[in-house]
């Protein structure tokens, strides 16, 4: 440490009591560094990286496993017979505790798709098509079993809010290669359908890593980032008067007081300013051209999952590492039948679109997508609104991943004949963190911060395994 | 930078931190306990059910008779040679932990039982020890200047005034001083001069939000619920007790003793119950499908969680699941912990009730003069009333025939109802009694306008000739939903036939049982339903059951005919019917209403009883029957109406906060195997207090919240005083002397100057925690008033200036930089306490709210210029420019916030319409308040902000900015005028708009400079 000023490493520091260790430091020593903002702590990897990214499709609300990936000819024998009490006695049950447990067959029908024969459901056509490049799960379960928390417990690791999301956590040890863009990016649409759950900003939130880590959400209405335009009147000339006053004078000051907060403050001012241009090129769309936009299936502007996508795509080529995308609204206690099939549609396409597009312009290698919702759903009927639906259930889900080292047109584990429990090849949502880092290039059980006394890591603490036999 | 270069500074960085040499004489706390702690107690510690190899090296006698080592030789000891042997199998720490001792480390472990492996308690388990203080000396600055001189570090020089009084205002009242006061304050060198600033802040009203900023987030005060839907609880007039208790000094521990037991002290009072809030912060949910045991185990985790970090510095959050793994804390000592709360009356799911009533001296005075005036009016009701006898005969002569031609009428038993606006949500019950209420979620939302129109449908006999909807009082206050107890039927309208095929039915007459004076029951059908004064009301007749009579002009000539009621009501405020009854007949024409409504049940067996056979409570049931509608007393009865109304009126506009309530009947509470909620194998568990920390012996008794709250602030306590000393340490330099406010237990940090941190909790027990006093202690001493610039030998010696041989700058806290800025601006609005208010926030920033979805609706007038801590705190979505600048969404506790620096704060500070509306109202007044030339007018503009001159430098680049932005907008007015209407704020007419519009420019760049937002 002997070569630099211990003042400059104070000045990253940022007076945080609870600092980065000193590899975080390194990162923020020069300013030119600073400008980037792009290194993490971790430095050099201890773990091939064979991941630049992620893509994390968030199906928010759960969508049900049995319609669209868990296909069980035993359910469908069962349904309307009482769920045996085998199954299902002293077991954690949300909106059903206590009721009458009904047995409710798959209401879509499957098939099988692409040369690994995948068996996914009729309303997945696109995702079938890709069924070849494609990792399926069928062994997932949850701890949560509420909305809220099954969210936290996906993106942090813990139902206790304050912890950093997935995003927060990667961008702080491996930085983001975007110079212009934030490296934890958050995009959102709605199903157009009926009232969906509500998504808490603590998602993704950076909990006790330091807030530069935190997700930014990139809005379709409004300014696509918080604050980003300038005030009516101000054109980009005046505005950039303006920054360059105030480096200005924020220089002269540091040269009299010499605290390195300073150059700091400056660096932030100039990427500032850069985003008032970068954002807005990002967002825009329209230059991608008709055959992109039909791949895709969305119309510049108009705030689609199939638009998020397509923005997710730019977000990789221009070097962001996390990118999140939320779809909202599949909560289908009720009306199952019907809304399903409108959620599937919404995204379908633009799921395969992504790989596909990913491909053409070898990407896919090295980003990881994953598709999941925050828990799965019960084959027990509900029925307590209108037309028939699923409670929310944590013993079993399915998900699926694709790209960057996951084994392309596997399922990997099952569920017992009913879809109730995961059975074979159970798997937790730890594991998937774990595996996730693992193929980020990051040792999932030596990456913790120092947090009230403990080694915080986001796949916990209890033992958490890379799932091996999914990866390549 | 290309990517080899960065790895290549990356690696030449590396992980080594010069360390400091291995002392001469190892202290266990300061030297081992952190190396033990951090690398062997998680397997080797307090958790048994985790521990390997049966060793635990936390206490001496364990490991020694587990022979881990040889005190006096190191060489010889099992510990030493693990760490150093080179086999990965024997290892310490094993190689799976990812733990690795330096040379350093090993060294001192070696040396420490060479010197005898003496053992400390963990330093902030032992009672804080007093170092002796010369009399008239500071003790900050004695105990400073002691270890200063330990470690070879001189003090700072003072800052100078101006510095030193901008650094006062804004560290204790978080408002910058005015450029006069700075003058006045260098001009005065009387010795008094600085104690009369501090003086003066410590009574300033501001004072008390500026130290509020702190206490709010270690207890989690927001506006919300937290989880999911995340709706509004009412707890603001706790904020405003919190800076009310610093603003009078409120003794610490008196205030810790309101805010957990308030409502259980003999001397319980609204200011203590207000206080007790405290436990109502916690994160609550109204999620569909949330199980009651799963959040009862949540909140009570909260709680413990709350209590350690707020006053222990404990990190109680892993005994949870297990014992703790590096503290001596235990899994029951954790529930036992969260078993003093167990009789905290409140719903475990749902939404939280409205609160108790928070008056002000007018609001108690007013709420005395309505019950007075309720009360008297009440009595002269209740007197016995012999005129009213000939009367009575009458009328239950007329009743009692309303009685027996009730067998005229059938009532309709299948009846579906629903509300358009769905202000009152009604639904019928089996025997067809249509029942409404107010949804109170609409009204808290401001959603409800105060009308509605129920439909109702049901199935009519052939024949029918007429109809009648009888109001029933049942339990409730009166007739309608009204707060006075009525309802205004503007209009009610019969259709036959379904949807597609609908017919009108023609009501040829209506009459009522009661009709108030100009509201007549014809009203009712008179085809006018928006005229707020046309329809059927009953004041005066709300304390009994009413009916209206609706005659068919063609009685029904199909069985079984469909028909939908139409009932509008659109006077407002709510006057909806609350419960109602249809009912038919096929009786000949014509339908009147009988001279007396249908009594209720009750009564008409009173009434079927013979005179002579009544009882006396049966003629008293009689007489008070009678008063509900006699015609002599409708005077009175409207009287008693309308100051109801104005009670519930006044009871639903009053501040209410929710607070604790003690149920005798508490919760029970067992420790959770693993934290598993659905696993009720665990021991159930009384209050008690920590098993490791001394405790007063309390017998024949279960502890109480009380016990608690006396426990935590009892002298014998070893923990709070540090804690809190250690956080406000940190308002005033920066950083805690121990770093880790949150955790003073093992695996936080040994403080830096532990004579100095026992000298506070000390001085600040022994002067009855006088929170005012240690304030005044620390910005008294010739530390706090140190420059915070640093010199290269400094900076080399203590990088992060812990030792304080100088003060720090540091930047503002998120609610201080909004204030700054307006106060310089002259926006702010000074008003101290209320409801929180809603500034700017960017649209649809709440788009991923739901139940229900919401918009912000910023304020207008004053609520846009509060200061920051008034702001609305949405925990889920907090305003995004508090969060941007490090505000906690208080979900969790937090001791410390973050203070980072990032893009996202320039964005704020320049397009956020809070500060570019800052930036034209100060240009504005730049403007209008100096007259002078450009030079001179920046020169103004400087001192305002930052309470000095510009150097000539920062003079030129503001003149010439100013001449490019005006030469700019004089070409393009259209934009300046665009720029000035951002924010609410009237732009003066007189102004030039191309001049003011430069000014801006200038004025916003002072806003954003990193000076104006760092305290010095």
């Amino acid at each position: 440490m002997s070569t630099f000023s211990p003042l400059t490493r104070r000045a990253i520091l940022g007076h945080t009591a609870q600092g980065l260790g000193s590899v975080a430091l390194a990162s923020l020593l020069q300013p030119q560094l600073l400008r980037a903002a792009s290194q993490g702590v971790l430095g050099r990897l201890p773990l091939p990286q064979k991941a630049k990214r992620v893509i994390w499709l968030t199906m928010a609300g759960g969508p049900s496993q049995l319609e669209l990936f868990d296909y069980k000819p035993k359910l469908a024998e069962m349904d309307g017979k009482p769920m045996p009490e085998s199954f299902t006695k002293g077991q954690q049950l949300a909106q059903l505790q206590g009721q009458k447990l009904v047995c409710k067959g798959p209401m879509f029908s499957f098939q099988k798709y692409g040369r690994c024969q995948m068996e996914l459901s009729e309303l997945l056509p696109h995702i079938g098509s890709a069924a070849d490049d494609i990792c399926l799960v069928r062994s997932m379960t949850t701890e949560a079993i509420n909305h809220d928390p099954a969210h936290m417990f996906m993106n942090t690791g813990a139902q206790i809010a304050g912890r950093p999301s997935m995003g927060a956590w990667v961008t702080y040890g491996l930085g983001s290669e975007a110079d212009d863009l934030p490296g934890f990016v958050v995009m959102m649409s709605t199903g157009k359908g009926r009232n969906p759950q509500p998504i808490a900003a603590r998602q993704w939130s950076s909990g006790f890593l330091p807030s530069k880590f935190q997700g930014v959400q990139l809005r379709s209405l409004g300014d696509p980032v918080l604050y980003l335009t300038s005030p009516n009147g101000v054109t980009r000339e005046r505005q950039g008067r303006d920054f360059a006053a105030i480096n200005s004078l924020n220089k002269q000051h540091a040269a009299l007081c010499d605290d390195p907060e300073i150059a700091t403050r400056i660096a932030h001012y100039e990427m500032a300013f850069q985003m008032q241009a970068s954002v807005p090129e990002l967002m825009d769309i329209s230059g991608e051209g008709a055959k992109t936009l039909e791949l895709y299936g969305c119309q510049p502007g108009d705030g689609s999952f199939a638009s998020n996508c397509l923005l997710a795509r730019r977000l990789a080529e221009r070097g962001t590492r996390f990118i999140q995308l939320y779809h909202r609204d599949w909560d289908h206690h009720s009306l199952l039948r019907e809304e399903l099939p409108l959620r599937a549609k919404e995204v379908d396409r633009a799921c395969a679109a992504l790989i596909k597009d990913l491909k053409q312009r070898g990407m896919f290698d090295d980003t990881l997508i994953v598709f999941s919702g925050e828990f799965g759903r019960t084959p027990m009927a509900q029925g307590n609104k209108g037309p028939v639906g699923r409670d929310h259930h944590n013993k079993a889900m399915s998900m699926w991943l694709a790209g960057a080292g996951v084994q392309r047109g596997v399922t990997f584990g099952s569920t017992d004949d009913l879809g109730y429990a995961a059975q074979e090849n159970i798997t937790t949502v730890h594991d998937l963190h774990a595996t996730m880092l693992h193929q980020l290039g990051i040792q999932h059980d030596a990456f913790s911060f120092k947090f009230q006394g403990l080694d915080a890591r986001l796949s916990g603490v209890e033992g958490a395994k890379v799932i091996k036999k999914i990866l390549a | 930078m290309t990517k080899s270069t960065s790895l290549l500074l990356l690696s030449a960085l590396g992980l080594h931190a010069a360390e400091p040499p291995v002392p001469a004489k190892i202290e266990f706390n300061r030297d081992v306990r952190p190396i033990l702690s951090d690398n062997c107690f998680y397997c080797h510690g307090n958790d048994p059910k985790h521990r390997e190899a049966d060793l635990r090296l936390d206490i001496r006698e364990e490991a020694l008779s587990a022979k881990a080592f040889i005190p006096g030789k190191g060489a010889e000891s099992e510990l030493v040679s693990r760490i150093l042997t080179t086999d990965e199998d024997d290892l310490m720490p094993p190689p799976d932990s990812h733990k690795k001792l330096t040379p350093q480390q090993k060294e001192i472990l070696k040396k420490w039982i060479d010197q005898g492996a003496a053992y400390q308690q963990h330093w902030a388990y032992e009672k804080p020890v007093r170092a002796a203080v010369p009399a008239g000396k500071n003790g900050v600055d004695v105990l400073v200047q002691k270890r200063l001189a330990e470690v070879g570090l001189k003090p700072s020089p003072q800052a100078d005034p101006r510095t030193l009084i901008r650094r006062l205002y804004l560290d204790l009242i978080g408002l910058p001083p005015k450029p006069e006061e700075v003058a006045a304050f260098e001009r005065d060198h009387s010795p008094a001069a600085y104690a009369k600033i501090v003086d003066g802040l410590l009574k300033n009203p501001h004072f008390g939000e500026r130290m509020a900023i702190g206490w709010l987030d270690v207890v989690r005060f927001a506006d919300t619920i937290g989880y999911h839907s995340d709706n509004p609880h009412n707890v603001w007039p706790y904020r405003d007790y919190v800076i009310r208790a610093f603003n009078s000094n409120k003794r610490f521990d008196r205030f810790t003793i309101e805010q957990i037991a308030g409502d259980l002290l003999p001397d319980a009072s609204q200011e203590t119950r207000v206080a007790s809030a405290f436990n109502r912060l916690l994160l609550t949910t109204e999620e569909g499908g949330a199980q009651a045991k799963d959040y009862e185990q949540r909140m009570l985790t909260d709680r413990v969680r709350a209590v350690g970090n707020a006053w222990l510095g404990q990190t109680t959050g892993c005994s949870q699941c297990h014992d703790h793994k590096f503290d001596p804390w235990t899994q029951r000592d954790f529930y036992s912990l969260g078993a003093f709360f167990a009789d905290i009356k409140e719903p475990i799911l749902g939404r939280r009730e409205p609160g108790m009533l928070v008056l002000d001296e007018a609001g108690q005075k007013k709420q005395a003069d309505i019950a007075q005036r309720l009360a008297a009016l009440q009595a002269d009701f209740a007197k016995a009333r012999p005129e009213l006898a000939a009367g009575q005969t009458a009328w239950e002569k007329q009743a009692l025939e309303a009685v027996n031609s009730s067998s005229l009428w059938q009532p309709l038993k299948q009846v579906t109802a629903a509300s358009a606006k769905k202000n009152v949500a009604i639904k019928a019950d089996k025997e067809g009694v249509v029942r409404g209420t107010i949804d109170a979620k609409r009204n808290e939302r401001k959603q409800n306008d105060g009308t509605d129109t129920y439909t109702l449908t049901a199935k009519l006999p052939a024949g029918t000739t007429g109809i009648r909807i009888e109001a029933l009082k049942e339990k409730l206050r009166g007739i309608g939903l009204a707060s006075n107890g009525n309802f205004v039927l503007s209009e009610i309208a019969l259709s036959s036939g379904g949807k597609k095929q609908s017919g009108k039915i023609t009501v040829s007459h209506a009459s009522a049982t009661y009709e108030q004076k100009t509201f007549p029951a014809s009203a009712s059908i008179d085809g006018i339903k928006d005229q707020k004064n046309n329809g059927w009301g009953v004041l005066g007749g709300t304390g009994a059951d009413q009916a209206l009579y609706l005659e068919l002009a063609e009685p029904l000539a199909e069985a079984n005919t469909s028909v939908t009621f139409t009932l509008t009501f659109g006077w407002g405020d709510n006057h909806e019917m609350a419960n109602l009854r249809l009912s038919t007949t096929s009786a000949p024409k014509p339908i009147r209403a009988p001279g007396t409504a249908l009594p209720s049940a009750e009564i008409a067996a009173i009434l079927k009883t013979a005179p002579e056979k009544r009882t006396a409570a049966q003629k008293g049931q009689l007489a008070s029957a009678y008063k509900q509608i006699a015609p002599e007393l409708r005077e009175l009865r409207s009287k008693i109406a309308t100051v109801e109304k104005e009670k519930a009126d006044f009871e639903n506009s009053a501040p209410k906060c929710i607070v604790s309530v003690s149920d005798t009947n508490k919760r029970t509470v067992r420790i959770l195997p693993r934290g598993n909620w659905m696993d009720e194998s665990g021991e159930v568990v009384k209050a008690s207090l920590p098993g490791y920390l001394p405790k007063p012996k309390i017998e024949g008794r279960d502890l109480n919240r009380l016990d608690l709250a006396q426990w935590l602030v009892s002298k014998d306590n070893p923990l709070t005083a540090r804690t809190v000393m250690n956080r406000l340490w940190k308002q005033f330099f920066g950083i805690g002397l121990s770093k880790v406010l949150d955790d003073l237990g093992a695996q936080g940090e040994p403080p830096v100057n532990p004579a100095l941190l026992d000298w506070l909790a000390c001085e600040f027990m022994d002067s009855g925690w006088d929170i005012q006093h240690m304030i005044r202690i620390i910005v008294d001493s010739a530390t706090y008033q140190q420059v915070s610039t640093s010199t290269k030998e400094l900076t080399a010696a203590d990088p992060y200036n812990r030792e304080c041989a100088r003060q720090s700058p540091f930047r503002l806290d998120a609610e201080l930089v909004r204030d700054n800025a307006l106060t310089i601006s002259g926006l702010l609005v000074p008003k101290i306490g209320g409801p929180s208010v809603k500034p700017y926030q960017p649209a649809k920033y709440w788009e991923n709210l739901n139940f229900p979805t919401r918009e912000w609706q910023n304020d207008s007038g004053e609520g846009l210029y509060r200061r920051g801590l008034y702001t609305w705190w949405q925990r889920t979505f907090l305003q995004p420019s508090l969060l941007a600048f490090d505000a906690p969404s208080r979900e969790e506790c937090v001791a410390e916030r973050n203070r980072s620096n990032i893009p996202q704060q320039a964005l704020v500070l320049l397009n956020d319409p809070t500060y570019v509306e800052a930036a034209r109202t100060f240009a504005a007044r730049v403007l209008s308040e100096c007259t002078g030339d450009i030079a001179q007018r920046i020169t103004w503009a400087f001192e305002q902000v930052l309470q000095r001159k510009p150097s000539a430098e920062e003079l030129k680049t503001l003149t010439s900015l100013y001449d490019k932005q005006f030469a700019d907008y004089q070409k393009d007015v259209a934009s300046a005028e665009a720029l000035l209407k951002t924010g609410a704020a009237a732009v003066p007419a007189a102004l030039n708009k191309s001049e003011l519009a430069a000014w801006t420019h200038v004025t916003r760049v002072l806003l954003n400079l990193h000076e104006t937002i760092t305290r010095s």
